[in-house]
C-alpha cells in the first residue's frame, strides 16, 4: 500500500503534475474570490486530482514526443472531448427547458454515415460533410417536434434516441466497420500545435457557442424562455424557431463527436458508439450549474464538468474498477458536486460537521 | 323567517399583510338557495375555504343546526354534512362514475371494494338529481363538463350533506346545462337543502337566488333577498360605488378628449372575434387616447386585450394600425406593429425572475429589434438606469433579479420594458392590482403624460373609478361581448355602472353639446 503509493507519488511529483495542481488551485481560489459557481465543479476536480496525485502511477505525467504531448492528462482530454462537445450542445437545450436524449445515437449515426460514405468513395471532407448533415437534420428533427408539435422534450428525444441507433444499424448492416483513412484518423488521434485535435475540435465549438451566447441576443433569449416561456413569448421573443435551432445545434455537436469517436477507434460501431453519453453530457451539464429547470445556464462550467466526468471515469480505470461496476462510484461522485452545488445542502453539510452537536456541552449551573 | 341552518358569525382571516376577511355574519336557511357576490379579492372564496375547512379562522364561530362546528379540513367538514363543489372539476377520469361518486367511502365487505353496494348507492344519489340515464360503470373522463359537474354534485350530496357549496359551478356550461343544474338546485332546495351559490353571472343569481350576501374588500356589505335588490344596487353593492352620487373629483387624461378626437386614428379594430371566447370587438384608438375596457369580472375584457395582441389571436376580424392593415397571429406582430402590452399575471405572463432588472428592461426591445445584433452593454446599461429613474424603480441596482423586488417596482420594470420600444399603443391589463397607492399614482400619471405624447392607451381595469379618471373612452363589455361606448370626458363611475348592469340608460351626465360633438368626429 505506501509502496504503491511512493510510486505513483514519484510519477507525478514532477514540475507538470504539481503545475496542474497549483493551477486547479490558483484557479479555485480566484472563482472562490470572485464567488463564481463554477468554483464547485472545480473543487470536485481538484479532489480527485489529488487523490490521483496519490494513488494512480503517471496520472499527472506529460511527455513530449514527435512535437506533440502525451500522457494521462492529455488522454482526458482527448477521451473526454465527446461528452464536451455533447454537453456544450446539451446545455444550450437544457437551458431552454428542453433535453436531448438522443445525442449518443446521433454520434453513432454521424460517424456510421461518415465511414460508409467513404467506404462508397467519397473522400473523407465529403464523408465528414454529409455525417455533420445528417447529425444537424435529426437535431431539427427534435426540434420540429418539440417547438412545432408540442411534444415533451423528453419523448421526442427519447423517440429520435431510439429511432436513430436503429438507423445507424441499418447504415452499417449491424457491424462494425473498420475504415482506414489518414485524414479520417487525424480527427481522433492526430495532433495540432502538440496537442490532441479533438480537443482543439471542442475549443472551435466551444467558442462558437459561446460567442452565439454572449455576443449575440441568443443567450438572453435562451435564459428568459427557460426562465419564463408564457412571459418571453408576450415579449416578443421567438420562442420556438430558438428551440428549433438550438436542438439543430445540439445534433450537430453530436456529429462532431461522432466522427471523433468513429475515428479514435477508425472503426463505425453502430451499437456501442455513444452508448449512455447522454447522461454523462447531462450530468457534465448540471456538476456545471446549469439547472434542469432551464434559465441561467453556464458554457464554461458544462466544459469544467465535462473534464470532471471523463477525469473520474479514468482514475476508476486506472484504479482497476471492473467496467461493469464503473458508474456506482461514478454515480456517488456525481451526487457529491451536485450536493456541493446546492446552498441548502452545503449549509446542512455544515451544519453535521460541527462538533458540538455530537458532544454537547454539559449544562452547568 | 326559519332558523339558519348554517350560521357563521363574525369570522375573520388574516393572511400575512391582507385582513382577508373581517368580521363577516352569513347564514343559510334551510331550503333556500343563496347566492355569494363580490369583485375578486372580496373574500368569497376566503368564506368558503373557513366554512369548509381549509383555513381556520383567526376568529368567529360556525355553527351548523345549531351546533357549533370547526371543521379542521374540507374532509372534516364533510363529516358535519358540509359539502363543496369545486369550479374545477376534481374528479378521477379513468375511474367509473359510480366510484367517483363514492370515492373514499367506498362500502367493503371483507376488506374488498364491495362494488354492487357501491353502485347501487351511487345510482340512489344520481336519482335524487335526475340523472337516470347515467350508466355508473362508465368512465368519468369520456362525459361532457355539464355532466362531470353533476358528479361532482352527486359526489357531494352521498354523504348526507346538509348544506351544499357550490362555487362558480356554471362557469363552464352552455345555457341548456346551466338551465339543467338549476333544476337541480331547484329540487334539492325542496328537499331542504341549504345551498351556497358563488357566481360572478348576474342574470344567474335572479334566475334561482332567494336572498344575496354581498362582500367587498373582504367585509360584508349586506345580505338581501333577490326582490328587495334590483341589479343596479346589486352592482353598486359589489363596486361600492354609489351611482347617484355626482361631482366629479378627479380630472386626469380624460378632461382633454375632446381635443383628442381630432387625432388621426392609430389603431382599429374591426369585428375582431375568437369564436367561444370574446367578440365581435370594434373599435377605433386615435392618437393620444385612453380607452378603458370595463365590465365585470368575466365580461371579456382581458380576452379583448390578448385578442388585440395575439397572445390568444383572433379568428375572423381586421386590425389596422396607421390606416394600414396588419395579420396579428402571434405576440411578435402585434410588437412589430407597434403595440405593447402588458398582461395581468404579472408572475405567470410579465416577469423574467432570474434575470436582471436590466435584462427584463431591454427584453422586448431586443427581440424587436434583432436575433443577431445584440443591443451594446453600455446602451442596455443606460436604458435601464433611464427607466429605473424615470420610473422611480426601488433598487439596489440595475443588475438586481426582478424577483427580488416588489409587486409595484416590478410593474414598473414591466411598463419600462414597453416604453424602452416607445410603443404605438399601450395595453395595460390590470397595471396597477396588487401594488401599493404610491406606485398606483405614479402608473397613472405615466399613462396622462403619454397620451400626451400621443400614445395611445387600452386601459383595463376592476376599478371603475380609475376607469373614469384615466380613460377618455370607455369601452363596456358584458358577458363576452362589447355592449356599447362611452365617451369618457363627462363620464361618472355611476353611467359605466348602469351599462355594465344592462340598464340601457343615457347620458343624463353627458353634457349635449360634448356627445354631439364626439358623434360627430366618430363618424369623420
Amino acid at each position: 500500500m505506501l509502496e504503491s503509493m511512493n510510486k505513483a507519488l514519484a510519477s507525478n511529483a514532477n514540475p507538470v503534475g504539481i503545475g496542474i495542481l497549483v493551477a486547479t488551485c490558483l484557479g479555485a481560489f480566484y472563482l472562490h474570490k470572485k464567488k463564481h459557481r463554477e468554483l464547485w465543479p472545480l473543487l470536485g476536480l481538484l479532489g480527485l486530482l489529488l487523490f490521483n496525485f496519490f494513488f494512480s502511477n503517471n496520472f499527472l505525467a506529460v511527455e513530449v514526443r514527435d512535437g506533440a504531448f502525451y500522457g494521462t492528462p492529455l488522454n482526458i482530454l482527448n477521451q473526454g472531448s465527446e461528452v464536451m462537445l455533447l454537453a456544450i450542445g446539451m446545455t444550450m437545450v437544457i437551458a431552454v427547458k428542453g433535453i436531448d436524449l438522443s445525442v449518443g445515437s446521433v454520434m453513432a449515426l454521424s460517424g456510421a454515415v461518415c465511414v460508409m460514405a467513404m467506404k462508397d468513395g467519397s473522400s473523407f471532407f465529403v464523408a465528414a460533410l454529409i455525417g455533420l448533415v445528417i447529425a444537424t437534420i435529426v437535431g431539427f428533427v427534435n426540434g420540429a417536434l418539440v417547438s412545432g408539435l408540442n411534444v415533451q422534450p423528453i419523448v421526442a428525444t427519447l423517440i429520435t434516441m431510439v429511432a436513430i441507433r436503429g438507423v445507424a444499424q441499418l447504415v452499417t448492416g449491424s457491424n462494425p466497420v473498420a475504415h482506414n483513412d489518414a485524414a479520417f484518423e487525424f480527427i481522433g488521434n492526430g495532433h495540432f500545435l502538440g496537442l490532441p485535435f479533438s480537443i482543439v475540435l471542442v475549443g472551435l465549438v466551444f467558442t462558437v457557442a459561446a460567442l452565439l451566447a454572449r455576443k449575440t441576443p441568443l443567450g438572453l433569449f435562451m435564459e428568459s424562455i427557460g426562465d419564463n416561456e408564457r412571459a418571453s413569448r408576450l415579449a416578443g421573443v421567438p420562442n420556438r424557431s430558438i428551440k428549433f435551432w438550438l436542438y439543430g445545434f445540439s445534433g450537430f455537436c453530436a456529429g462532431v463527436a461522432g466522427l471523433i469517436a468513429a475515428s479514435y477507434i477508425t472503426t463505425a460501431d453502430p451499437d456501442r458508439v455513444g452508448r449512455m453519453r447522454e447522461l454523462d453530457a447531462i450530468f457534465a451539464t448540471v456538476i456545471g450549474g446549469t439547472a434542469l429547470t432551464g434559465g441561467r445556464f453556464n458554457l464554461a462550467g458544462t466544459l469544467l464538468g465535462a473534464v470532471l466526468i471523463q477525469t473520474l471515469s479514468i482514475t476508476m480505470y486506472n484504479q482497476n474498477v471492473p467496467s461493469d461496476i464503473e458508474p456506482m462510484p461514478k454515480a456517488i461522485v456525481i451526487l457529491l458536486v451536485c450536493l456541493l452545488l446546492s446552498p441548502e445542502s452545503r449549509k446542512q453539510v455544515l451544519q453535521l460537521l460541527r462538533t458540538d452537536q455530537w458532544f454537547p456541552r454539559k449544562v452547568t449551573g | 323567517m326559519t332558523e339558519p341552518l348554517l350560521l357563521a358569525r363574525g369570522l375573520s382571516k388574516s393572511f400575512p399583510g391582507v385582513k382577508a376577511l373581517a368580521n363577516v355574519t352569513f347564514d343559510v336557511a334551510p331550503g333556500e338557495i343563496h347566492a355569494l357576490m363580490g369583485e375578486n379579492g372580496a373574500g368569497k372564496s376566503t368564506l368558503i375555504k373557513l366554512l369548509t375547512g381549509v383555513y381556520q379562522p383567526d376568529s368567529g364561530e360556525v355553527t351548523l343546526a345549531g351546533r357549533a362546528i370547526a371543521p379542521k379540513n374540507p374532509r372534516d367538514a364533510e363529516s358535519f354534512g358540509l359539502s363543496t363543489v369545486y369550479q374545477e372539476i376534481n374528479l378521477i377520469p379513468h375511474l367509473s362514475i359510480g366510484e367517483n361518486i363514492m370515492l373514499g367511502r367506498q362500502p367493503t365487505r371483507f376488506g374488498l371494494i364491495d362494488y354492487k353496494a357501491l353502485n347501487l348507492r351511487a345510482k340512489a344519489v344520481l336519482a335524487r338529481l335526475d340523472l337516470h340515464h347515467l350508466n355508473v360503470t362508465d368512465s368519468v373522463g369520456s362525459l361532457p363538463a355539464a355532466v362531470q359537474q353533476m358528479v361532482q354534485i352527486a359526489r357531494a350530496l352521498v354523504v348526507d350533506a346538509k348544506v351544499l357549496i357550490l362555487d362558480e359551478p356554471t362557469s363552464s356550461l352552455d345555457e341548456g346545462e346551466v338551465q339543467r343544474l338549476f333544476k337541480v338546485l331547484k329540487r334539492l332546495r325542496s328537499e331542504g337543502l341549504g345551498i351556497v351559490f358563488v357566481t360572478h353571472f348576474l342574470d344567474q343569481v335572479y334566475e334561482v337566488s332567494d336572498r344575496i350576501t354581498v362582500l367587498r374588500n373582504g367585509e360584508l356589505v349586506g345580505c338581501y333577498t333577490a326582490e328587495e335588490l334590483p341589479r343596479l344596487r346589486l352592482i353598486e353593492a359589489m363596486l361600492g360605488r354609489s351611482v347617484t352620487a355626482s361631482g366629479r373629483e378627479n380630472g386626469g387624461a380624460a378632461t382633454e378628449s375632446s381635443q383628442v378626437n381630432d387625432q388621426p386614428s392609430v389603431l382599429s379594430a374591426q369585428a375582431l372575434h375568437r369564436p367561444g371566447v370574446v367578440g365581435p370587438i370594434s373599435f377605433e384608438l386615435r392618437r393620444g387616447d385612453v380607452l378603458g375596457l370595463a365590465g365585470l369580472l368575466g365580461s371579456g375584457r382581458s380576452e379583448t386585450a390578448r385578442m388585440l395582441f395575439g397572445a390568444d389571436p383572433a379568428e375572423t376580424g381586421t386590425i389596422y394600425v396607421d390606416q394600414v392593415r396588419v395579420n396579428i397571429r402571434a405576440p411578435k406582430d402585434a410588437i412589430r406593429a407597434g403595440l405593447a402590452f402588458s398582461a395581468e399575471e404579472r408572475k405567470l405572463e410579465g416577469i423574467i425572475p432570474n434575470l436582471s432588472i436590466r435584462e427584463n428592461i431591454i427584453l422586448a426591445l431586443q427581440a424587436s429589434k434583432s436575433s443577431v445584433r445584440l443591443i451594446p452593454r453600455a446602451e442596455q446599461l443606460r436604458l435601464a438606469d433611464h427607466y429605473i429613474k424615470a420610473l422611480k424603480v426601488k433598487t439596489p441596482s440595475a443588475e438586481t433579479p426582478i424577483r427580488l423586488l416588489s409587486g409595484g417596482n416590478q410593474q414598473k420594470v414591466l411598463l419600462g420594458r414597453w416604453l424602452a420600444m416607445q410603443p404605438k399603443v399601450l395595453i395595460l391589463d390590470e397595471p396597477t392590482r396588487g401594488i401599493d397607492i404610491g406606485a398606483k399614482a405614479e402608473i397613472e400619471k405615466l399613462i396622462a403624460e403619454l397620451s400626451k405624447q400621443g400614445v395611445a392607451t387600452v386601459l383595463i381595469s376592476s376599478e371603475l373609478e380609475e376607469i373614469t379618471r384615466n380613460c377618455n373612452r370607455v369601452l363596456v363589455m358584458r358577458d363576452r361581448k362589447q355592449v356599447t361606448e362611452l365617451d369618457g370626458a363627462w363620464l361618472e363611475p355611476s353611467d359605466v355602472m348602469k351599462v355594465i348592469a344592462g340598464q340601457e340608460t343615457h347620458p343624463s351626465a353627458h353634457p349635449p353639446a360634448a356627445a354631439a360633438h364626439s358623434e360627430e368626429a366618430n363618424r369623420a
